[in-house]
Parts: structure tokens; sequence; C-alpha cells
């Protein structure tokens, strides 16, 4: 494992909010964390424990106050913010507890909407996104808004749109927290799959130990500290 | 690529509140309706105010005679006595008299077409018994007949000849004809017509008939419609005992000829000659062309003072839009967030609502120059001139329309695009 090669290297990230202020709050206390390229890894913790916090780090949402973190080698507090949403765009899929769908358009235009940024080609980009879809079950549903889709759909959608230009990290924040858990079992073994076939990155952060039982490493996060980790293999 | 992503992203959100976006639209649509409206109805007044007064003589140079400027320091007194009394006391030895113009069209010949004479005897009646039909009597010399491009309908135009031996001859209109002769213009030529003028009744015979122009602008109803009768310049001078010289006469320039700068020269030439020594007056020389230039400038200020007033509402209109853009962006926030999220930049976020915007603001603007022009069409109409759609005014209206919205989308759309991607996310 250890000879894998290292996708996200966090090193002592503190994370403070409200700075200089009489209430100023630091949630992160200096976390060290290393991911490898192909794991499945799970963020557990309660809420207020400060795994949000550390995901839009990750995700590049967020620079941490302190502390330094490379994604695949690059070093994340060098980089403007435009160069942050390009690194959003092609290395990081977000999924979603709430799914964040645009609701004016439909679940083929959600799915488009990264790789438009990305510059891709109209018909290219519908070409994709219809692969994407059918990836996750949906290819009956193309023209649907999102309000026309079920909470199971739209995690589905929002898991295609996450695939969209092909990243190598996907980031997944309480994807099954919305579902009921035979849905949210169905979103699960999608994430399996995409970690197994496409030998994707995943990140899941959940407050459930049951889900996190699944992955390959799980990691417990506490009051802005990690203070657990077990290999499951 | 990316700018018709956005226009039809920016459709797509005005469908998504069609009576929102209509509403903030109807601020810019009256804006621009009136502006289009004010200025076109201008330009139809411009364009037949222009016509008319070229259709009186394009080549036309009006001489007149000016005071001279006093050259004493002028008292608020002094000034009010050269005004007030100036033209009384204008004695003969002021007017332009026979020789100078004789000179003046030796001096000119190859660019002075005709002097322009006409003499007003004074309204009157053309009268068989019951019948009668209102006339002006003028009289007019073959340069002056020929200015008025008068169509004959029969019998013969005055001639040379007429003029010199000051025959009581007229030509009278188509109307007169009408009212007295049944409409038979065969049988008037050559008739005698009796004419009540000036309390005295003058017996003329009837040259030939023209025909009345229509087009010619009035208010009148028909049976107090005087047309022109007209005499031999000299025979109706007779008749008026009038003194030899005039104040004010009319050059016709030769085709091709600048009218504008040949005035300046006729006028230059008139005041060294004859008038470089008499105190009073001098001569001052205004062609057609300078009258037309100075009458449309006035209407065109006019319209663009008018229209500015209407920009207002456009001010306000924008107003209008950026306030709800800035509604819209507040309830997008989540949306923002999600496209921050899945790698917009900011700058592709700033011109998405600026697209917006703009789409918005242009909309408004074509459907303001459709209504502005139809509102144009229908004034126009009633005040019976030609309708002439400002083709400036419609670029002008779609130039701002974008304008507008840029300006007013702007602050809006950088605030979305400035926003925190966690903060949008979080939104409920």
């Amino acid at each position: 494992m250890e000879n894998r090669e290292k996708t996200i290297e966090l090193t002592g990230i503190v994370k403070r909010f409200y700075i200089g202020k009489p209430h100023e709050l630091e949630i992160l206390h200096g976390i060290d964390l290393t991911v490898y390229r192909g794991e499945f890894v799970s963020i557990v913790g309660a809420s207020g424990s400060g795994k949000s916090t550390l995901m839009n780090i990750i995700g590049v949402l967020d620079r941490p106050t302190k502390g330094d973190y490379r994604l695949d080698g690059l070093d994340i507090s060098a980089l403007k913010d435009q160069e942050l949403s390009r690194i959003r765009n092609r290395k990081i899929g977000f999924v979603f507890q709430t799914y964040n769908l645009i609701s004016r358009t439909t679940a083929l235009k959600n799915v488009e909407l990264p790789m438009m940024y990305a510059g891709v080609g109209r018909k290219e980009r519908t070409r994709r996104a219809m692969q994407y879809l059918e990836m996750v079950g949906m290819e009956e549903r193309l023209y649907h808004k999102p309000d026309e889709l079920s909470g199971g759909q739209k995690q589905r959608v929002s898991i295609a749109r996450a695939m969209a230009n092909d990243p190598s990290i996907i980031l997944a924040d309480e994807p099954t927290g919305a579902l009921d858990s035979r849905t949210g079992r169905k979103i699960m073994d999608i994430f399996h799959r995409l970690n197994r076939e496409e030998g994707k990155t995943i990140v899941l952060i959940t407050h459930s130990n049951e889900l996190a039982e699944e992955t390959d490493r799980i990691i417990t996060i506490r009051d802005g500290e990690i203070t657990g980790e077990r290999r499951r293999i | 690529m990316l700018f018709l992503e956005n226009v039809l992203l920016a459709l797509g959100s005005l469908r998504a509140n069609k009576m929102r976006a209509l509403l903030t639209i109807l601020g810019i649509i009256i804006g621009i309706a009136s502006v289009i409206a004010i200025m076109s109805v201008g330009n139809s007044i411009r364009t037949s105010v222009t016509s008319s007064m070229e259709s009186m003589g394009a080549n036309h140079i009006t001489l007149g005679l000016r005071q001279k400027e006093p050259e004493e320091e002028v008292t608020e007194e002094g000034y009010r006595f050269e005004g007030g009394m100036g033209q009384v006391s204008m004695s003969e030895e002021d007017y332009l008299t026979e020789e100078m113009l004789e000179e003046a069209e030796k001096e000119f010949a190859d660019q002075l077409e005709g002097v322009l004479l006409s003499e007003n005897v004074g309204e009157g009646k053309v009268k068989d018994g019951k019948l009668s039909s209102n006339v002006s009597v003028t009289g007019a010399n073959t340069p002056y007949l020929k200015s008025q491009d008068l169509k004959l309908l029969s019998g013969r135009l005055l001639t040379d000849r007429d003029q010199r031996e000051k025959k009581n001859l007229a030509l009278i209109s188509d109307r007169v004809v009408r009212k007295l002769f049944g409409g038979d213009t065969g049988k008037a030529a050559g008739s005698q017509i009796e004419v009540y003028l000036n309390g005295r009744y003058y017996n003329y015979t009837v040259a030939g008939v023209y025909e009345y122009d229509k087009s010619a602008f009035t208010a009148l109803p028909e049976e107090y419609i005087s047309t022109e009768l007209y005499l031999p310049f000299e025979t109706a001078r007779e008749q008026t005992h009038a003194a030899p010289g005039y104040s004010q006469i009319t050059l016709a320039a030769r085709s091709g000829v600048d009218s504008r700068e040949f005035s300046r020269k006729l006028e230059n030439w008139f005041n060294q000659k004859y008038f470089r020594h008499n105190e009073r007056y001098e001569v001052s020389a205004a062609s057609m062309a300078d009258m037309v230039k100075s009458m449309t400038g006035m209407l065109t200020t006019i319209s663009a003072a008018i229209s500015a007033i209407a920009g207002i509402s456009l001010l306000v209109g924008g107003i209008g839009v950026m306030n709800i853009m800035l509604v819209s962006i507040t309830e997008r926030t989540r949306e923002i967030g999600t496209r921050k999220a899945l790698g917009a930049p900011g700058g592709s976020i700033r011109l998405q609502f600026i697209m917006e915007a703009v789409v918005i603001c242009l909309l408004g603007g074509l459907i303001g120059i459709v209504l502005g022009l139809l509102l144009a069409a229908a004034v126009t109409k009633a005040m019976g001139y030609a309708a002439s759609p400002s083709v400036e005014g419609i670029l002008f209206s779609v130039a701002f329309s974008v304008f507008i919205g840029v300006f007013f989308g702007y602050y809006p759309a950088s605030r979305a695009a400035k926003m925190n991607p966690i903060d949008a996310l979080r939104y409920e």
C-alpha cells in the first residue's frame, strides 16, 4: 500500500474562521492525512467535528489558514483562484448530500455543465454526458428536470456530473444522507464500481459507521483532530 | 461558443420567470419606445419641412435689407430705437433697385438663373353673378412663375411680351374654373373674368389655367381655400402704385451652383458696390440651403432634447434591471456555488449574469423599437406627415440597450462572481 502513488497530502492543516475577531474559531487543529491513488477512504465524524470543513479544503473550495496541501504534488497554497477553479473542474468531482443540480435544466445539461466550463465542444459533451448517465443507469431520464426525478435518481445524475471531465478524485459529502437505505445501497454500489472499474480515488464523508465499514480505510475525526485510522483489509 | 451558451442560459432563466422578466423589461420597453417614437416623429417632421422648403426652391437666395450695427456702443435705449423705428425710417435710396438687379444679372450671368419678382396685390374674389372663388392676386415675373413650377391645364403661361406690355392677363387655378366655369378649362382660357379686389372691380383675360397643388399644406376647409391668381409683374405694380425698389427679393441660382457660397458672394458684391456708403442699411443674403440647414438643425436639437428626457425613463428601467438581477442572484446563490464547485471561474459567472442583463435589456429594446415605430407611425399619420423611421434612433436604441445591460448588470454579476463557493453552497 505505502508504495502507491500519493494523491492528496495534507500536513498540519489548521482552519480558523473569523480571524482577528473576538469570536475567532479554530475548526481544524492540524490535520495530517495522505490519500493514495485509487483508494476508497471514508472520513467519519459527528456533525460539528470539522469533517465538512476538511472536505472543502480537500476539494480546494477553501484554503487552509495554516499547513501544507499538495494535490498530485502541486502546492495548492501557491495557486490563484482561477487555477483552483480549473483543478475543481478537471481533477475533482463533487457529490453533495443535497445533489445541487441546476433545477431549470435537464439531467443531460446538468452533466454537461462541467464540460462546458472545460471548453468541450457541444456535440462531444452531449455524447459524453449521455455515456456517463448511462453508466449510472439514467439513460431513460436524459431530458427530465431535477424536480421530475426521485432523490436516488438525482444523486445518480449528480454522480454522472461528478464523472464529467474524468476527474481522478471523487469527493462525496454524505451522498446517501437524504436517501432511504435501499436507494442509498444502490448509490454506494455505484461508488464501489467507480472505484474498482474506473480506478477513481474516492473520499467519502459520512457520519455513518456502517457505510464507512465498506471502504478501504476509515479515518475518524473528532473536534477538529484525527482520532483514529483503521485499515479494513 | 461560450457566448452562445450564455445567451441560451439567459433565455432559459427568463423563461423560468416570465412574469418577473416582463415587469423588469417594461421599464426598458417604455423608455426605448418613447425615444424611438420621438426621434421618428422628429425625423418625419424634419423630412417634410425640408422637402416642402426645398420644393419652394432649393436654389433660391433671398436678398434682404438689414440694419447696420451702429458703431457706437449700444445702450438699451439706443437699441430699442434702432430696432423699433428702423423699418419706418427706410427711405427710397435704401431700397434695392432695378438697376442694381440688372447689374447683378450681368455680373453673375453664369451663376444667376434669374431674379424672382412678385408683387402681392391682395386677397380678392373672382366673381360671376352669384358664383365666386377666393384668390390671392400676385404679380409675377417670368423667373418667379418658372420657379412655381405650374402645371398648365389649358391656355398658356405669361410670356415675356405679356410682361413687357403689361397686359391685363391672368393665370387662374382649376379651382376657380370649377367654381365659375363648371370645370371646363378649355372654355375658361381666353374668357374674361371679373375680380373684386380692394373695393374695386378689375377685368382680366384668362391666359391659362394651372393645376392647384393639393399637397400644399393647409388646414382650411375647401370653400375658404384661396388660390393664386397670377398677373404680369408690371401690371400688378401699376395696380398697387408701388414705389420703385424692393426691400426684399428672391434670386434663383443656376443648377449646379453652390447656392450657399453664391449667396455670400452676392451679399459681398451688393454691399461693396451699393451699400458701402449707406449708413443705415446693408444687404443680407440667405440661401434656401442655409435656411433648411438652420431649420433642420433646430428640429434635430429639439427632438434630441426631448429624447434625452425620455432617456431618463431608460435610466429608471436600468435600475429596475439591476434590482431584479440582485434579487435573482440572491435566489440563485446555491446555483452559483454549485457552478463554482464544478469549476466555473469567476469571469464565467460574471459573463453569465451580464449576458442575462443584456438579454433582458435587448429584448426590452427590441419590443420598445417595434412599439415606438408603431406609435410614431400613428402620430405622423395623425399629423399628416409621411412616416420616416429614424434609423439612427433604432441603432442607438439597440446599442443603448446593450450598454444598459452591461452597465447595470455589471455590479450584480460581479457580486455573483465574487461569492465564496462554500458560503454559496451552504446558503439556504
